[in-house]
């Protein structure tokens, strides 16, 4: 930027909307409206921000987190005041629950009717207070510059989360002088990103002498972009890896050390690595309740090495004997200068043969249905092994969400966008849009079903108006499939509100079409290969390709809600025969 | 883990700005915990505020509290002040007697009619508990707390402490 942006008069859009060139944003996705209406006008004019009109804020939210996810970038999304900022809440929590970096910007009414219950307002700001990792109120169209400022800093360091701009309209309006801040003032904030050398000893000690460690990898690895550190470390040292379902590519899945996913719907290889390991190296990742299963039994002769960007998620779960506080990055390349000489590598020969063992005997698999119909995993594998691994993959939550997680092809790192702290239905088209968008040149897939599809599926048409040409799988069971196993397993099979006759209305073809979008079906397992291929080969509109699949499919292994990682289920009422003589 | 439910008191240096009183609460709400005693005030610098918290939460979960922000635990030996404003029903008979424990307590009546004397007392909880309950025998008509406040002792001062690491901290944006 030219230096003779300071000590320019000009309104508060204007200075928002030259806030917004200087910290590099390049994309808003957003929706505009009364509080909020000041700023567009400014924005109609800029030639550094594309604004991508949505056709609900809860889009601009998600596309606001995929671009932030394929970029590494801060995602930006905005809405007018009252109803327009709280369609703006769930991806907010989403982003806050995954660590996502994202700006939301939001119009407020006038400052002097603020409190009145005027026209198109509520209180976002306390509405988000325990949903956002920082938020701003402005009133005075001086603070407007340093707050975007402020903001995008905050989303972007440390662990990334969303921030919340609140900005009343007549600070929108009224003049200011526009001054960009040469220091931020954010007193107590300053992330700690190298680790305390002591603990870092302490962890190359204990992973020196263990002899069942295992690396237990999860977003945080992802969002410090260390994934060749990663790399280096695993191979330095030989000890088997597992990655979570937000780290899923973050170690090639074809690696021979890599066990795969933990958790309720993990691998065999991976919850029995987490469950007779003798160290969890946990890097990045918060013991989630949907890996560790019952906290008491879970790892139960394990010690652990925490290493995490968030001084509060160490401990928060489960006691760390080796807390780490720092960046992954950093703390990975310590790790790799400690454990070099030879004598400090970990003699874990048996424990490598015995993972690899289960690993053998037990791979994430499933059956063709009898009666002919397409199996949903069929589908998913073949779509990744059409596309390849360098495309990116979007999903919404549920079956498909965990088939994706399992059977898409993870050799690289930062391609799989899914929503997996909040489990956000609604997450896949939106988020696919923003991926896109951050990698125009890139295949996007987004594997969504047939419930979550239809919450969101209206940013097809932004995708068809904007060129998003991106790619939509909808694996149509006709029922919201994951709530339906639990009725198969837990409810003695009564199926509550989950049949979603969606092999009758809506016709997604058609909808597709009426979207702008090329509409594609397949019911067969022969038309499978033909219509993905088809799909990939139309790059200038929107493609959904409908498919539909066996109902009954169901999500193995699993390890029912609150019982231990021990009672792993490969298929129902099916336990793995443990090989006890480790 | 350890599951023991301890009364804490933690002190908070915040910027003096509207909507962080309600976050600091957030972090103990959220938990599904209570706060049993709250007091906010300027400090020395007038762009901060202290805001001291009484609350009882598990050990595990208050670690995870003071890791959130930059709190501080006070010691059991720091100095806790209250004020209490009460007002006690006094008669001719017994008026004698509660000025003679407002004077033993080092407490002033502040306030007199016919039928209630208006007591203001200062001290630690335990102080005003006894006095309290020494009143209590007249008829207590109507009671005012403040929160809890309390400094650590010796010559550390958190405010100059925090000051002088924050402005070093300014993030400069280049």
């Amino acid at each position: 930027m030219s230096d003779n942006d300071t000590a320019d008069e000009l309104t508060g859009a204007q200075s928002l909307v030259r806030s917004l060139e200087r910290v590099g944003a390049e994309v808003v996705f957003g929706i505009p409206g009364g509080a909020i209406l000041p700023a567009y006008d400014p924005l109609f004019d800029s030639e550094k921000v594309r604004h991508i009109l949505v056709r609900h804020e809860q889009g601009a939210g998600h596309a606001a987190e995929g671009y932030a996810m394929v970029t590494g970038k801060v995602g930006v999304c905005m809405a007018t005041s009252g109803p327009g900022a709280t369609n703006l809440v769930t991806p907010i929590a989403d982003a806050h629950m995954d660590s996502v970096p994202i700006v939301a910007i939001t119009g407020q009414v006038a400052s002097a009717a603020i409190g009145t219950d005027a026209f198109q307002e509520a209180d976002i700001r306390g509405i988000t207070m325990p949903i956002t990792k920082h938020s701003y109120l402005i009133t005075k169209p001086a603070d407007i510059a340093p707050a975007i400022a402020s903001a995008f800093h905050i989303a972007g360091t440390g662990r990334p989360g969303p921030v919340l701009v609140d900005i009343a309209k007549d600070a929108l309006q009224a003049k200011t002088r526009f001054e960009w801040p040469r220091q931020l003032d954010l007193p107590g904030y300053r992330p700690v990103t190298r680790p305390h050398a002591k603990q870092m000893r302490e962890a190359g000690r204990l992973i020196a002498e263990s002899r069942r460690p295992v690396l237990y990898v999860g977003g945080g690895v992802v969002k410090a972009r260390a994934w060749s550190e990663l790399k280096e470390l695993a191979e330095l040292t030989g000890i088997p890896v597992i990655t979570t379902l937000m780290a899923r590519g973050v170690f090639p899945d074809s690696h021979p050390q890599n066990m795969g996913m933990p958790g309720m719907h993990g691998t065999v290889a991976a919850v029995g690595a987490l469950q007779r390991s003798d160290l969890l190296i946990a890097l990045g990742t918060r013991f989630d309740d949907r890996v560790t299963g019952q906290l008491s039994t879970f790892a139960p002769l394990a010690k652990v090495i925490h290493a995490d960007i968030d001084p509060a998620e160490i401990s928060k779960n489960r006691v760390a004997d080796v807390p780490i506080v720092g960046d992954c990055k950093e703390v990975i390349s310590e790790l790799i200068s400690l454990l070099r000489p030879t004598e400090r590598r970990p003699k874990i020969d048996d424990w490598s043969r015995y993972l690899q063992d289960l690993k053998r005997r037990y791979p994430t698999g499933y059956d063709e249905p009898e009666d002919g119909s397409l199996s949903p995993q069929h589908v998913i594998k073949r779509i990744g092994e059409i596309t390849g691994p360098d495309a990116y993959y979007a999903a919404g939550v549920g079956q498909h969400q965990m088939w994706a997680a399992h059977y898409l092809p993870w050799e690289l790192p930062g391609r799989w966008l899914n929503s997996g702290g909040l489990g956000t239905m609604g997450y896949c088209v939106p988020a696919a849009m923003g991926a896109k968008v951050g990698q125009p040149d890139k295949i996007v897939w987004g594997i969504d079903g047939d419930g979550c599809f239809q919450m969101t599926n209206q940013e097809l048409v932004t995708c068809a108006l904007e060129g998003i040409p991106i790619k939509i799988a909808v694996i149509n069971n006709q029922s919201l499939g994951m709530v339906r196993q639990w009725q198969t397993l837990f409810y003695q099979g009564r199926y509550s509100n989950t049949d979603l006759k969606t092999n009758r209305i809506p016709d997604f073809g058609k909808l597709a079409e009426a979207m702008g979008c090329v509409g594609l079906r397949a019911e067969e397992p022969a038309d499978v290969d033909a219509v993905i291929e088809k799909a990939n080969s139309i790059n200038d509109v929107p493609v959904v390709v409908e498919f539909v699949v066996h109902k009954d499919a169901m999500v193995w292994p699993m390890v029912a809600a609150g019982t231990s990682n021990d009672d792993i289920k490969v298929a129902r009422d099916m336990a793995p025969a443990w090989d006890e003589d480790l | 883990m350890a599951t023991s439910l301890n009364t804490h008191v933690l002190s908070v240096l915040v910027q003096n700005k509207p909507g962080v009183l309600a976050r600091i609460a957030g972090l103990i709400s959220r938990r599904g915990y209570n706060i049993e005693s709250l007091a906010v005030g300027p400090t020395e610098s007038p762009e901060m505020s202290r805001i001291t918290l009484q609350v009882n939460v598990e050990d595990v979960v208050l670690e995870q509290i003071i890791k959130q922000l930059k709190i501080v635990e006070l010691e059991d030996s720091a100095i806790r002040r209250e004020l209490v404003l009460v007002k006690v029903k006094a008669t001719a008979e017994t008026r004698g007697q509660l000025i003679e424990i407002i004077g033993l307590f080092g407490a002033k009546a502040v306030d007199l009619t016919s039928e209630v004397i208006t007591v203001e007392a200062t001290g630690s909880p335990a102080k005003l508990a006894a006095l309290l309950e020494l009143f209590e025998p007249y008829g207590i008509r109507e009671l005012v707390q403040s929160g809890l406040v309390a400094l650590g002792r010796g010559n550390r001062s958190l405010t100059d402490r925090n000051q002088r690491t924050e402005r070093l901290k300014a993030v400069r944006t280049g």
